[in-house]
């Protein structure tokens, strides 16, 4: 059996698959930071403490109220969706006529004080929470847990859709329009800050369905997201800020290259991504999908 | 301004006046500083928790006692990071008048407090904190190092397991100095009993996914395979390993260092069947699970870690030291003094101190219970052996310990 670089082929093919299902994460939650940048100008940091509110959204949903996974996958977001309105509407919206930096500044504050709040209530350790879908299929070169699978179909499936309402429909229209001439838009009868508001809701919820797709996999804990939301960043940044189509590849992506360093080099598995960053930004700074603004 | 802030609410006073001054204490008061991780990943398993223990140790020993003197409890955060650990010492020692510093979790820390306290002629007792090398090659005669370490885990759970026929190892180790000093003592235990490893592979420090890392532990067909990390990452690996059917397949995890709030975070239906090894399980002995009553009543329905139950011992025998010698000034004379009397508390009973500041007691390799087992919230142990204090720590003539070839 030929091998490649002293691996074989089939453990190859295996590492692929993992990267893929890696990137899934990744896709869908710099989906979310693109969708929220693209539209709002707005850099949210707040979007690893979402994830962990998701996850979190999950457990208390299942341990208080006792309702299981497959509800709380429409659930959670939706809750966690609708404290990200009332955070937009309290203090993110009074930042949109100041520089960036402020609303980096804003959500980051608020990223750290969640956190802290979820600590002090539930302890630093972590949460349990069941494999809604235990057991899995031997594909002959890996064994394919189920859950993984839905995993990657479904994010796949929820990017898509996100690209299509907004790239395709008349709302993803408006919004984009929105982003350009909010003035030119609202004089077309058309409520701005409301839709505004929504997409951030939107964003934020894609970033909690995430979070309650990790939680019967990754520990459920406060700073699960922290640690997630770096290379997130860097993924919106090689795939180029605001692009939605190029979250979802460069995220995708990613997620591949790294599984393949955690092959050949394990050690560098998490600086990959950065070296990837930092290259990408001295050949082209716009990012690889990213228009020049 | 937070260290600040810190110190005034962890004061307690104490129970008896300060008026008959025979003893000679500095400044009329014995003041211990708990110095561990208040916020981060070790502050379920040693936080608030170390400071209830080490409280409940003055006000234990002060009912069994006459406490003339005014003992008091501070507390602070050093978020385990060396500079902040270190330079909170020094201010605890220099300014506010601490006498001894307990717990310290993150072995990277208490190197750090170690020096600072030889260097003061202060008192350490470390309780959160693994590294063997603390009474090794690093010991101090201002140290002790309580409840367990890095050499008497893999010890305990790398040479149960190869007795029991895991003979073929792989390791998933934390790329730092303490998964590759979990790794070298485990392999090194392991393959004096005539075990083989395999292979390993270094995981970057925090990692979130270990699909591919249990994938490459699958591939090589060792029988067990050894996690040599802590923390979130332990528990990832383990939640992951369960998805991806690693012990339907034949093979077997053995976590190196697992607390019992790990546990807690995994749910027994993940963490089923593994062996660990532990310095102190509460629901061992009928003193225990009313320490463990107690403890969960004041700290939110969590339960006692070995680490906060050794905080409790430590301070314990401290205070029976510092009365023997009417003195809490010199800290290295406390430390002789506290390696010469045998120790002897309610929830560790009885053991002794070695030169090189060992403390010695039985360790537990315990299996975690099956869920139709377990009782109910916090009933997670079986205990499979004990191993007794001669055979659970590393020989002193093998650690290297300046102190014990001078003698």
């Amino acid at each position: 059996m030929f091998e490649l670089l002293g691996v074989p082929p089939q453990a190859l093919l295996g590492q692929l698959l993992l990267g893929l299902i890696n990137g899934a994460f990744y896709a869908l939650l710099s989906l979310g930071l693109a969708v929220i940048f693209g539209l709002m100008n707005v850099i949210n940091f707040t979007h690893g403490a979402q994830y962990m509110m998701g996850a979190f959204a999950a457990w208390m949903l299942l341990n208080y109220a006792g309702v299981p996974y497959w509800p709380a996958l429409v659930l959670a977001p939706l809750i966690v969706g609708a404290t990200g309105i009332v955070l937009e509407r309290l203090l993110i919206s009074r930042l949109y006529h100041l520089d960036h930096l402020y609303g980096l500044l804003l959500t980051f504050g608020l990223a750290l004080i969640i956190e802290g709040l979820f600590r002090q209530q539930f302890g630093a350790s972590g949460l349990p929470y069941d494999n809604p879908i235990p057991g899995g299929q031997n594909l002959g070169f890996m064994f394919l847990p189920w859950y993984r699978g839905w995993v990657v179909v479904f994010s796949f499936v929820v990017c898509m859709i996100t690209w299509y309402v907004i790239e395709k429909t008349k709302l993803g229209s408006y919004l984009r329009a929105a982003t350009e001439r909010p003035d030119l838009v609202q004089a077309f009868g058309i409520n701005v800050p409301r839709m505004i508001t929504l997409t951030y809701g939107a964003g934020v919820a894609l970033a909690a369905l995430a979070g309650v797709l990790a939680a019967p996999i990754y520990t459920v804990n406060p700073t699960m997201g922290a640690n997630l939301i770096i290379v997130v960043f860097a993924v919106v940044v090689i795939g180029g800020m605001g692009s939605i189509m190029g979250s979802i590849v460069t995220g995708f992506g990613v997620g591949v290259v790294e599984g393949l360093t955690k092959v050949f080099y394990p050690e560098a598995s998490n600086t990959v991504i950065f070296v990837i960053m930092a290259i990408v930004l001295m050949v082209r700074p716009q990012g690889l999908f990213g228009t020049p603004r | 301004m937070r260290l600040t802030s810190v110190l005034m609410a962890g004061l307690l006073s104490s129970l008896a006046a300060t008026t008959a001054m025979s003893a000679n204490f500095t400044d009329g008061v014995i003041k211990i500083g708990v110095l561990n991780d208040q916020s981060g990943t070790y502050s379920d398993l040693s936080g608030q928790g170390s400071v209830w223990a080490a409280k409940k140790a003055v006000e234990d020993y002060c009912k069994a006692n006459k406490c003339d003197e005014k003992i008091e409890v501070v507390f602070a955060d050093h978020q385990n990071k060396p500079d902040v650990g270190s330079s909170i010492a020094r201010r605890w020692y220099d300014v506010d008048g601490v006498d001894v510093i307990v717990d310290v979790p993150t072995s990277s820390v208490a190197f750090a407090v170690s020096d600072i306290t030889k260097e003061k002629n202060k008192v350490f007792l470390d309780s959160g904190a693994g590294a063997s090398e603390l009474t090794g090659k690093k010991c101090s005669p201002n140290f002790i190092h309580w409840t367990y370490d890095t050499w008497a885990l893999a010890n305990g759970t790398g040479s149960a397991i190869v007795k029991e026929g895991g003979k073929t190892w792989f390791f998933i180790t934390a790329d730092y100095a303490f998964g590759k000093a979990l790794e070298r003592d485990t392999a090194a235990a392991v393959k004096k009993l005539g075990g083989k490893v395999l292979g390993d592979v270094r995981h970057p420090f925090p990692a979130q996914d270990f699909s591919s890392f249990l994938l490459q532990a699958q591939g090589s067909g060792a029988k067990i395979i050894g996690l040599a990390n802590a923390g979130a990452d332990t528990i990832n690996a383990i939640k992951q390993a369960a998805e991806f059917g690693i012990v339907q397949g034949g093979q077997n995890l053995a976590g190196l260092l697992v607390f019992l709030t790990d546990i807690h975070a995994l749910g027994l239906k993940t963490a089923q069947g593994l062996l660990l090894t532990t310095a102190w399980y509460w629901d061992t002995s009928d003193a225990n699970r009313a320490f463990a009553k107690e403890f969960a009543a004041a700290n939110k329905g969590n339960y006692p870690t070995m680490v906060q139950a050794g905080v409790y011992s430590a301070v314990t025998h401290y205070l029976k030291a510092v009365h023997a010698l009417g003195s809490d000034a010199d800290g290295a004379k406390i430390v002789a003094k506290m390696k010469e009397m045998p120790t002897d508390d309610k929830l560790f009973g009885k053991g002794t101190i070695r030169p090189d500041g060992r403390k010695i007691h039985d360790m537990l390799l315990v299996e975690v219970k099956k869920p139709s087992e377990s009782k109910g919230a916090w009933d997670y142990y079986k205990i499979r052996t004990k191993i007794p204090a001669a055979e659970a720590f590393r020989p002193m003539s093998e650690g290297g310990c300046p102190l014990v070839n001078k003698s």
